[in-house]
């Protein structure tokens, strides 16, 4: 307190503050317990189960995969199983919904960050726990564990729906034990939940909602629908695009040449779903909240 | 306890806190002064580890508040700009904070009591206007029941009974032995509520004292000496920690002594003295003073 500049004001230098008139200062009391990873989780929950967009979001999510799965299954020529129509085949087309629905979890897992970025609760979420990472895994755990459950269930739901309405048309009887059907309807989730992983690292990266937003529909929307129309001799990154690459592991990969097997493929998204959230959480740590 | 050492932080070109040193002690209301942009947001942001010190250190009750285990023990922060979520309602804000600490939703629910939130609690805290923004943010500062409280412009947009209960809340927190800072724009308010003073001015240090020091030394608290003898009162006065000024007419204005020793001293001299009123600078008064002097200093005038 020595060393300090006082211009104008000269007495009570290095003197203490003067005593206050209130009685000698006790140990304040306090409720509050230290942070953990499980009550930062329970925190996270809290957020996104009171959001009205996390409902609207997951109901519309519900209504893609099982409504589009039962419309396809419905309508048009009856699938049957052959040489070159596999029955996997079949159910990844009855799963097209999948591509519409990782645009509307891609919004929930963008916001989950940039929202509270645009808001400006960030600051009292990251006040409570500096430490900050335990939020970044508290999202990741909250949204995963939201999406993978219902995901999963939606997926196995159309696969019953459009089975039996493909069957009662006079279409093949396809079942889970078919070759690649249950990878097909448990990759279909697994596909979300990594997707949504990744959008969850662009919001926190990007921080801005419109940035975040456009950088997944450009990952998972327009990049591999303007790659698809190049020529093929300059497209040979196309398949280990993130969409093409996760593609694989459930049968609707927009390139002609599937080149990497289904978990390979699953595997170089989980990579970049990686790369993404280890980029998140350095500048999380690093730069200014 | 909130202590500051040699803290520095710059945005780009601009150095918002610029070698800042200061001690917030324990058991009393401290303001926290400045004009706009004199980097008090700042420094309260580096407080709670939002932003990062470019040098220097923060330590809030002795320890790194990154690396505290109970944060929210340790410090509660309402911060200049809103930090709630619009579309969650202030129950579900208040919620979601305490529920990284583990604190009870009986707790919440008394903070929301206390805040007078009760009737609102279950709105969307989107339509909250600026004055229940504030009270949420009180409430979530106050939430772990922590040992330093930090607010930034507390007061701002509450209503006179808000105003009150700020100023009262302050204080017991004080009185239980918290820490408490606290800035505003409002030196009345100030004045009533603060004990000790921390000003800043342009990211610098200009006076760390009690509201009491603090005032007293600003030009126009002192005495107002009228005399046919002017110039020789003045020499007859001045001493060591004595200012006297004289503005070429019958009036002296005398600091760092009082109207009995000037009354006494006087008589002794057998000088003549009409009017003698002693005069007290209003907080307002003594922080422009002070804040214009920074200015000066920095532009390199001696004083």
């Amino acid at each position: 307190m020595s060393a300090m500049t006082r211009p104008g004001l000269t007495p009570a230098q290095g003197a203490p503050a003067p005593a206050p008139m209130t009685p000698a200062p006790i140990a304040p009391v306090t409720v509050a317990g230290p942070v953990t990873q499980a009550r930062v989780v329970r925190a996270e929950w809290t957020k996104l189960r009171a959001l009205r967009s996390t409902r609207w979001c997951t109901l519309i999510t519900v209504a893609l995969i099982v409504g589009v799965g039962a419309l396809v299954a419905g309508s048009g020529t009856v699938y049957r199983v052959s040489a070159g129509n596999s029955a996997a085949a079949g159910i990844s087309g009855a799963l097209l919904g999948v591509l519409i629905a990782q645009l509307v979890l891609g919004v929930v897992a963008v916001l989950a960050f940039s929202g509270e970025y645009g808001t400006g609760m960030i600051r009292a979420t990251l006040a409570v726990v500096p430490a900050r990472l335990p939020v970044l895994w508290a999202k990741l755990i909250v949204l995963a564990g939201l999406v993978l459950p219902v995901t999963m269930l939606c997926a196995f739901v159309d696969f019953f729906a459009a089975t039996a309405i493909e069957s009662a048309r006079g279409g093949s009887a396809i079942t889970l034990t078919d070759p690649g059907v249950l990878r097909t309807v448990v990759g279909s989730s697994l596909y979300l939940t990594v997707v949504v992983i990744i959008g969850l690292a662009l919001g926190a990266l990007l921080r801005k909602t419109a940035a975040g937003l456009s950088a997944f529909a450009a990952v998972f929307f327009v990049i591999p629908i303007v790659v698809g129309t190049l020529p093929h001799n300059i497209t040979g990154f196309a398949p280990y695009l993130p969409s093409n690459a996760g593609g694989d592991l459930w049968g609707l990969s927009m390139t002609s040449a599937h080149a990497l097997s289904p978990w390979t493929g699953f595997a170089v998204l989980c990579g970049y779903a990686v790369v993404l959230t280890a980029a998140a959480a350095w500048r999380l740590r690093r730069r200014d909240a | 306890m909130i202590e500051i050492d040699g803290l520095t932080k710059r945005y780009g070109d601009k150095t918002a806190v610029d070698g800042l040193s200061f001690v917030v002690e324990p058991g009393v209301v401290t303001g926290f002064l400045g004009p706009n942009g004199a980097g008090k947001s700042t420094t309260m942001r580096m407080i709670a580890g939002l932003d990062r010190p470019d040098s220097g250190t923060v330590r809030v009750n002795g320890k790194h508040y990154p690396k505290a285990p109970a944060p929210m023990a340790e410090l509660g922060i309402l911060l200049d700009a809103r930090s709630v979520h619009p579309g969650l309602s202030a129950r579900s804000n208040l919620l979601a904070l305490a529920r990284t600490a583990g604190i009870s939703r009986r707790r919440v629910d008394e903070v929301i009591e206390l805040a007078g939130l009760a009737e609102v609690a279950g709105t969307r805290a989107g339509g909250f206007s600026l004055g229940m923004g504030q009270r949420l943010g009180v409430a979530a500062a106050l939430l772990g029941q922590p040992q330093t409280v930090v607010l930034d412009e507390p007061v701002n947009g509450l209503d006179p009974d808000g105003v009150r209960w700020i100023r009262e809340l302050l204080k017991s927190l004080a009185a239980e032995g918290r820490t408490v800072l606290v800035s505003s724009h409002l030196m009345s308010e100030m004045a009533q509520t603060a004990t000790q003073l921390v000003v800043l001015g342009r990211g610098k240090l200009i006076t760390e004292a009690s509201v009491e020091d603090f005032v007293d030394h600003a030009t126009g608290t002192g005495v107002l000496v009228r005399t046919p003898e002017p110039v020789r009162l003045g020499q007859l006065l001045a001493a060591p920690g004595i200012t006297v000024i004289n503005d070429g007419t019958d009036l002296l204005r005398v600091s760092g002594t009082t109207a009995e020793q000037i009354g006494a001293a006087a008589w002794r001299a057998h000088l003549p003295v009409y009017e003698l009123t002693p005069t007290h600078a209003s907080l307002e008064e003594a922080f422009m003073q002070v804040t214009q002097d920074s200015i000066e200093y920095h532009a390199g005038a001696t004083r």
